[in-house]
């Protein structure tokens, strides 16, 4: 029953709890995850924006980024082209914001493949000793090129393309995630819970599916952002030096090498890509931080 | 032993010893000799403890008869049958009928699994149960180890070290297994929770007929749970006794030192140490003929050439030693008073 009916007389009513104790921060789900993991929240909503702006990049007031207008040269920054042409006459803010698709796109599909095909021979070379020598030694070979030279040496050998840039990229990084992963199924090999396991009837696959494979996803993914970032930047590069995707494709490298020659006079088509760039590279690192520190269980309970 | 029932655990000469690789070509330049031929049977029910100094051989002896690794040498024998030469997939059912519990609780846990897919493991692989029963089989482990049933959707960060190696006996206990290695299972923990897990243990035994192969460096644990020692050192057995024979009359200089260096908590008694010098020698090239030789206070010339075997020396003990008798007191080493300031 209610406070209000106990008898009062002669006594102060004792406050009431409301009052005594502070107000209870009352979170949203989602506010508790954002309190919780700020580098994923700010991380991932700015790589969700940036997938919403290539996604919908024909509806966010762009005009066909390929469309040369020869006449409107080099213009400045105005509300019409807000953030200028190039030496061609093409709107760089379309360019830019078309060119997220290209950057996104090669990022996540190297992030993806390197991880998966890194997986794969990560595995079968922590468990099978004979094919360990092999590959890892191959795996050497290839770590030990510049994988932004190994890239040009492969865009060489092909024609410009961006499925060409991705396989070049991927095949540079496959190396990186199969000796993480080797490394993560060595030490897991020798843990007390997989001998354990072993020792308690548990088959070879089930030890690999239940024991093996979940622990090491977690630095997968976190190298994989971190994977999907360098090859943001490496498909810059590449497209920079003219080794990249075909100048014709609007990609954030292609537009900064064609403003390269005006840098002096026009920076700002240099600018707005590279800050696209920077800003996009960083909001994928972000996730990758937040997701190491997340994906730890024993850090799940933290308050 | 006079009763004609077979031994749940028989070793028989095992020998381990891992090959050591060096050099550009990785080829193997010699062995670590970690377990040297040793012997030793366990009953049914019964408790037999291994105990030694760490790099003894202790722990591998655990794990070769759980054939963790190969075996290189010798006799594994499960209820008279022969487990060493099995390949792993034969040996696999017979894992039901021996489980293993190790020194870290923490690492011995798999940090994503809930308690219950972690005891239900054992359970799932020999087909015991499923389903709801499942649940009912996990809950009664949870209640045998002394934790609450509700635990079983909790994850093994949350216990405490003392908690998760009862956790980690309730997975032991989930097949319905005869024996147990226990391996260091109490080293990693508190004084206080040491004896909470080692009583738990003696209670399984008494509850369930357990056969327990408990490894430990730690005397006064073993005292209170075993039923029979041996004593390791280097890779082999210097002395095998029942519980009170070796406590009381220890026959080996080794054991003599090594229970001499148990702490008394009683600072009035006045006990003489036997202080053993050096280093216990390398497993990769152990000292020729009695490989306690070079540490013991009472060598003669016969120990430096002679590898003394395992022989009854009386009261049903088997000892390592070329004495028949060994000397009561050390020469030389005067007796101490401990801590009597």
């Amino acid at each position: 029953m209610s406070t209000t009916t106990l008898p009062t007389d002669g006594f102060t009513p004792a406050p009431e709890l409301a009052d005594v104790l502070p107000p209870r921060k009352e979170r949203s789900r989602l506010g508790m995850f954002i309190h919780r993991h700020p580098t994923i929240a700010v991380g991932g909503f700015m790589v969700i924006m940036f997938i919403l702006m290539a996604i919908f990049a024909p509806l966010l007031g762009t005009v066909d980024p390929t469309a040369l207008a020869p006449a409107k040269r080099t213009r400045a920054p105005s509300e019409i082209y807000w953030f200028g042409t190039d030496m061609l006459g093409r709107d760089v803010y379309s360019r830019v914001i078309y060119g997220s698709r290209i950057s996104l796109i090669i990022g996540f599909a190297v992030a993806f493949l390197s991880a998966v095909i890194g997986l794969f021979i990560g595995l079968i070379s922590g468990f099978i000793r004979s094919v360990d020598a092999v590959v890892m030694r191959i795996m050497d070979g290839i770590m030990s090129i510049p994988s932004i030279l190994l890239a040009i040496a492969m865009m060489a050998l092909t024609r410009a393309s961006v499925e060409n840039v991705i396989i070049a990229i991927t095949i540079a990084d496959v190396p990186r995630v199969s000796r993480l992963v080797r490394g993560v199924v060595l030490t897991l090999r020798e843990q007390p819970y997989v001998e354990a396991a072993i020792a308690s009837g548990t088959r070879m696959p089930t030890i690999i599916l239940k024991h093996i494979l979940p622990n090491t996803f977690a630095p997968v993914l976190v190298l994989a952002t971190f994977l999907c970032a360098s090859a943001m930047i490496a498909e810059a590069t590449l497209s920079f030096i003219g080794a990249g995707t075909p100048p014709i494709v609007p990609s954030w490298g292609n537009i900064m090498a064609e403003g390269r020659a005006l840098w002096q006079v026009k920076p700002y088509i240099v600018f707005f890509p590279a800050l696209f760039l920077s800003i996009t590279v960083l909001s994928v690192n972000l996730l990758g931080d937040g997701m190491r520190d997340a994906l730890d269980p024993r850090m799940a309970k933290r308050i | 032993m006079s009763t004609t029932t077979q031994p749940l655990l028989e070793v028989k000469g095992l020998k381990k010893h891992f090959p050591i690789h060096g050099g550009i070509l990785g080829g193997r330049t010699g062995y670590v000799y970690a377990v040297d031929g040793i012997s030793f049977s366990i009953n049914r029910g019964e408790t037999l403890s291994l105990v030694g100094e760490s790099g003894c051989g202790k722990s591998t002896v655990g794990k070769a008869v759980l054939r963790l690794y190969p075996i290189t040498a010798g006799e594994v024998r499960l209820d008279g049958n022969r487990i060493d030469n099995l390949s792993q997939s034969d040996l696999r059912p017979l894992r039901q009928r021996m489980q293993v519990v190790f020194q870290d609780p923490f690492s011995s846990l798999n940090p994503r699994q809930k308690l219950r897919d972690i005891i239900a493991e054992p359970i799932i692989n020999f087909g015991l149960a499923s389903g709801s029963e499942l649940d009912d089989r996990v809950g009664d482990l949870l209640d045998r180890v002394r934790l609450p049933r509700d635990a079983m959707y909790r994850y093994p960060h949350e216990f405490s070290g003392g908690q998760r190696q009862r956790i980690a006996i309730a997975r032991a206990l989930a097949p319905g297994s005869d024996l147990i290695i226990c391996d260091e299972a109490v080293s990693a923990l508190d004084v206080s929770v040491k004896a909470q897990i080692v009583n738990l243990l003696s209670d399984l035994q008494d509850e369930l007929g357990l056969t327990l192969l408990f490894i430990s460096h730690d005397l006064a644990i073993v005292e209170h749970l075993t039923h029979r020692v041996a004593v390791m050192y280097l890779g082999k057995i210097v002395e095998l006794a029942d519980r009170t024979t070796l406590f009381g009359t220890p026959h080996h200089p080794y054991t003599r030192a090594l229970l001499s260096a148990v702490p008394v908590p009683d600072p009035t008694v006045k006990r003489q140490r036997i202080i053993l010098h050096g280093d216990v020698p390398s497993p990769i090239n152990p000292p020729s003929g009695c490989r306690f030789h070079t540490r013991c206070p009472f060598v003669f010339d016969r120990c430096k050439v002679e590898e003394p075997v395992l022989r009854d020396v009386g009261l049903g003990r088997m000892s390592a030693c070329h004495l028949d008798v060994v000397p009561d007191t050390v020469p030389n080493q005067p007796v101490v008073a401990e801590a009597a300031a």
